[in-house]
This record gives C-alpha cells, structure tokens and sequence, in this order.
C-alpha cells in the first residue's frame, strides 16, 4: 500500500491493514484509490483484521470506504474485522454500512436488441403524440373561436393588439431588411447568369413571379416561426412551469380562448402584412440592383415588371400567409403546453417548436403549389 | 458542546438594498456543533442575514468571518476552500432541473473531488439513503419530487461534500407538521452523526422547540434576543414576547377553547 491512510502490517501468520490519519471528503482521491487496489491486490484480500484506532476523522466517504474495505474482504475467504473504531465515529460508521445494505434497484444494463427497439417504439409513439397534440391544440383553437364568434365580446382585444404590436409592428424593420437584402441578392445572381444569355430582361420576370408567389412569404413565415413562434412557446412554457395556466383552468378560465386565440389571430393578420411588406421590400431591392449592377433603368424595371406579373401571382403568395401564420402558432402555442417541469424541458420545447413549424411551412408551401398547379393559378 | 471560539462570527453587519437598511449593526455568534435556530417576521431580513453569511449579497458594512476566516480578505482558493464546507439548503430546493437527484448529489463531488464514478455512486446512494431516500427515488428528476422529497434531496445535495456548517432557508416551510417534524428529526439525526453545525432560518416554533440549541430573534434590523427557548419566553422584547408567548399557539394547540360560536 502507497498510502499513509492505510498501511499494512505482517503480524505473524494473519495479515492485518492499520488505517490512520483523516478520513475524509479532501482526501477522496486517496481514498478511491485504496479501495480500487484493494479490490485488485490479491494478497491484500486475505487480510483479516483491520485497525481503526490511527483513524482522526472520519465523514461519510471516510466511513463509506471503510464499509468497502470490510465487505471487500469479507467476500473472500475469512471475515475481516474492524477493531478499534473510535466510539465517536461508530453512529456515522454504522450508519453508513446500513445504507449500503439496502439492495440497489436494478441497474439498467447496457445496449439490448430488446431496448433498441423499445427506443424506437418510444420514438414513434412521440412523433405520434406530438402530431395529436397538434390536432388537439387545432381543435381546441377551433372551438375556442367558435365561442368567441358567438360571444364576440369575451374576445381578449388587449391581448390581442399587444400581440399584434409584438409579431407585426415590432417585426416590420427586420422583416423589411433581410426581404430586401434577399431581393438584392436574387436580382444580381439573376443578371450574372442570364447575362451569358443575353437574358437580362428576364431577371424582372424570375424576381417578380419569384419574390411575389414563393419567397417572400416563405422568408417571411420562417422569420417569424423564428422570431414570434419561439416566443410564445417559451411564454406558454414558463407559465405553464409556474403552474399559472392551472391557475387560469381552476379559476374556470379556458387557456386556449385566453392565451392562444388572441395570439394565433395576431399572428394570422400579422403574417399577411408582413409578406406583403416583406415583398415589396425584396422587389425594391431588386430594382435597385437592376439600376445599379445591371444597368436597367427605373422606368424600363417598373414596365417590365407590369408586363411580367399580374395579380394572380400577388394573390397566391398572399392566401400562403394566413395558412402559414394558423401553422405557426398552433405549433408554438401546442410545443408550449408541453413543456414539463424542469428548464432543459423548456429549452427542447422551444427548439422543437421552431424546427417543426418551419418544416410545416415548407410542406404547406409545396402542398401549395400542388393545388395552384391544378387549378392553374 | 460549545467551545469558545465561534465557527461562524458576524460584527456589526449593515445591509442594505438602496435607501432601505434591512440589516443594522447585527452581531450574532454560532458555535461549533450546535443548531442554531433564526427567528424573524417576514421581511426582517432573515433570508438577507444568511445570504449575506454565505456570501450572496454584499454587505454595507461589518465583519464576517467563517471558520476562523474573514471573508474580506480571501482570494478565490481560500474563498473556494470554505465554500466547499459548508453546505447550503435553500428554501425551495435549487435542485437542478436537468439532473436526476443522485446526479444533483454527485455534481458538487464531481466539480470539486477527482473520484471514480463507483465511488461517487457510493457515497450519493448513502446520502440519500441517509435522508431518508430510495434508490428508485435517486433516479426521480425534481420535477418529479414532492415538496418532502424535494427538501430531503436538497438536504443531501447540501451534504454532499461533508461540510462543516450547513446553512438552512426555511427547511420545514411547505411541509405538514408531521412531515416537519420527521425533517426537524432528521437534521437532529444527521447533526448529531456528522457532528455538523446548523445554522437555521425558520418560521415553525415546533423545530424551535425541538432541534434548537440556540434562537436569534431578528427584528428591525437588530438581534434582539439570543438564548435557549427559555430565555426567548422570558424575553422582554415585545416581538420575541409576541412570538414566544403570543396568543397563537394556546389556540390552535388547545382543543377545549373550540367552542361553537
């Protein structure tokens, strides 16, 4: 034995170990030590006594090694004994050794075919859930606004015009920006590749029909499934962690007409004004770069364009918004019910929140342009 | 049981929060070994008295000192050493949601102690056990717990290192009497096993009576009675008199003055 805590003493035909010193938490390390060597010393193993009296203090890692020691021994061959404990450290010690009598609950083993699949059925049944909660939480949204329709003076206004002013007034520089940077950034990409073509003229026709029927409202649906969605699921989170929506349940309140409605509405007039915002913002852009990178006057932009687009194309990014805004939210507001107690529960939530909305957004926006295809918008 | 010179020592200690002065020239000793019970209305400034002992909140004005050391003149190693034996239980818990309660037990080990995983499972399991925990509890996350359970986690959490002093924010806040009691037993137990000094804020006049070596009354500010219960009842401060001997505990203890109204 290296360590000073535990040495041992050849008396005669009986090997004895003598402890001393101070058994405690500073020295931990020591101590794991002298159990590990323990464990794997042979001749160490056929000790039989071990004496305590050098032993100055003692806590619970103390006592608990000590414990080890003697149980150690005492599985091969022969029982070992503790002498000479001091008396002031028996309770702890015995204590101690009490609790490590309790049998341990079944530790989880490792890696099994059983649990492998048992890990996927547990997957599956929470995609599944998630994807009921959806429908739960865009049921009750219905049913809740089927109430308010009929009772139109329990809708909360307050709350929903200081929602409005958060997800649309407050989002409009920012929207406006990143819109019309994307619309810069299509109108120059456009004139470098159709210039090999002698296509300039064609770059109005891609950005309009582009920015007016697929991105804008799609940059714009991803920035506030960004912006406004995660917020709500971290609002709807917390107060659901800080049992006030329970609250709001006793008191005989329902938290979806309170909480969700105003804001799921908000969102759906917010997104509209935004896409449309958002839009002009990108074609601006993109005028701006025909003048500036690809030599297209003004007036010559502005005619093309009336020539290129007409309403219809307007019409199918803006009837996108409010469909995109209802997914949105309903994610966000169904993502915020679900969060559990602890903070890291909060945290997936809100993640979870923001990936599957900008995925739905994405299927809305293909499902989309199935159904334009057909009816031939 | 005492001895002479006090593990924790406070001298004339001012703290404030802007233009209020929550403490005032407080002085209070606590003796190795002892459980030392905190008394004060609520928002006199007990929780203020404690945060400031250990360190949360900055003082105005006074001298702490910890285990022989004045917390002024530290550096981080020594701030970091002292830190490390005392133990801290806070009112509702602070376990971390994130962890089970065996790894909440084993996160200050693993920050502060270089031992093998077995080993920390070890002594966590015995911790537990020794709050009165099951191993199928260990695996609970808080979220899980209730307010009993909570606490008894925290208590093992606060334990993990084997501190010296452990300070407590209202530890039987929140349970029934039958559940306070158990607790107020418990401390007692683990007290007297660790030989741990406790340094308790309360409200409930059953842990006063039954664990405590030693009550401090807190009021405007100022200690204004320290001693055995005996000495708190026969206290002439009108607070301490109200709260010792006040009409309160006649009426809810005995039953015979229910008369039907």
């Amino acid at each position: 034995m290296k360590s000073e805590l535990l040495k041992s003493v050849d008396d005669g035909d009986k090997s004895k170990l003598k402890a001393s010193g101070a058994w405690t938490a500073d020295r931990a390390h020591e101590l794991d030590a002298i159990v590990q060597d323990f464990a794997v010393d042979r001749a160490i193993t056929r000790t039989s006594e071990i004496d305590a009296t050098g032993i100055e203090a003692l806590d619970t890692f103390g006592a608990r090694t000590l414990d080890r020691l003697v149980r150690t021994s005492a599985t091969q061959k022969g029982q070992a004994l503790l002498l000479g404990l001091p008396s002031r450290f028996s309770d702890l010690f015995n204590r101690v050794s009490q609790a490590a009598d309790k049998p341990l609950e079944v530790a989880e083993g490792g890696w099994s075919l059983g649990g492998g699949i048992d890990a996927i059925r547990r997957t599956i049944t929470r995609i599944g859930c998630g994807f009921s909660d959806f429908l739960a939480m865009l049921g009750e949204i219905g049913s809740a606004s089927f109430r308010v329709a009929l009772k139109p003076r329990s809708f909360r206004l307050t709350s929903f015009v200081s929602q409005l002013d958060r997800v649309a007034w407050q989002a409009v520089p920012i929207i406006l920006l990143i819109t019309f940077l994307i619309g810069c950034i299509i109108a120059q990409q456009g004139f470098f590749h159709f210039r090999k073509f002698g296509a300039d003229e064609y770059v109005v026709d891609m950005v309009g029909i582009l920015i007016l029927r697929e991105i804008g409202v799609l940059i714009v649906a991803i920035m506030v499934a960004g912006r406004s969605g995660s917020s709500y699921t971290a609002e709807l989170g917390s107060m659901k962690m800080r049992e006030e929506i329970d609250a709001l349940r006793t008191m005989g309140l329902d938290p979806v007409e309170i909480l969700v409605l105003p804001r799921v509405i908000a969102l759906i007039i917010a997104l509209p004004i935004l896409d449309f915002l958002g839009s002009m913002a990108a074609l601006y852009g993109s005028g701006l770069t025909a003048w500036i990178y690809g030599n297209m006057s003004p007036e010559i932009f502005i005619a093309r364009l009336k020539d290129a687009i007409s309403i219809t194309h307007f019409k199918v990014g803006i009837i996108k918004a409010p469909f995109m805004a209802l997914a949105i939210g309903v994610v966000a507001c169904a993502e915020g019910f679900a969060v559990k107690g602890s903070a890291e529960s909060l945290g997936r939530q809100t993640t979870s929140s923001v990936v599957k909305s900008i995925f739905l957004v994405i299927v809305l926006d293909g499902l989309f342009a199935i159904f334009f295809a057909s009816i031939g918008m | 049981m005492q001895s002479d010179n006090p593990v924790i020592r406070v001298r004339d200690l001012v703290v404030g929060f802007g233009d209020t002065v929550v403490l005032d020239r407080v002085s209070l000793d606590v003796f190795r070994g002892e459980i030392l019970g905190l008394v004060g209305g609520s928002g006199s400034g007990k929780s203020v008295l404690l945060r400031t002992i250990i360190g949360l909140l900055q003082k105005r004005e006074g001298f702490i000192e910890i285990l022989g050391a004045d917390i002024d003149r530290m550096d981080f190693e020594e701030r970091r050493a002292i830190e490390r034996r005392c133990g801290v239980l806070f009112q509702h818990g602070a376990l971390f949601s994130s962890l089970t309660v065996l790894e909440n037990v084993q996160f200050p080990m693993r920050e502060y102690l270089n031992i093998s995983r077995g080993f920390m499972d070890d002594v966590a399991r015995a911790k537990l056990d020794m709050v009165g925990l099951s191993a199928r509890d260990a695996k609970k996350y808080p979220s899980e717990l209730s307010g009993g359970m909570t606490k008894r986690a925290a208590l093992a959490r606060a334990l993990a290192l084997d501190p010296e002093i452990v300070f407590l924010d209202e530890p039987t806040s929140g349970l029934d009497p039958i559940a306070a009691s158990d607790f107020d037993a418990l401390i007692r137990t683990l007290q007297q096993t660790l030989g741990l000094t406790v340094f308790m804020v309360t409200h409930d006049l059953a842990s006063l009576a039954n664990i405590c070596d030693r009550i401090a009354a807190l009021a405007n500010g100022r200690i204004v009675a320290a001693g055995s219960l005996a000495t708190m009842k026969a206290s002439a401060d009108p607070w301490v008199h109200a709260y010792f001997s006040g009409r309160k505990e006649p009426r809810v203890l005995n039953t015979n003055s229910m008369q039907p109204s």
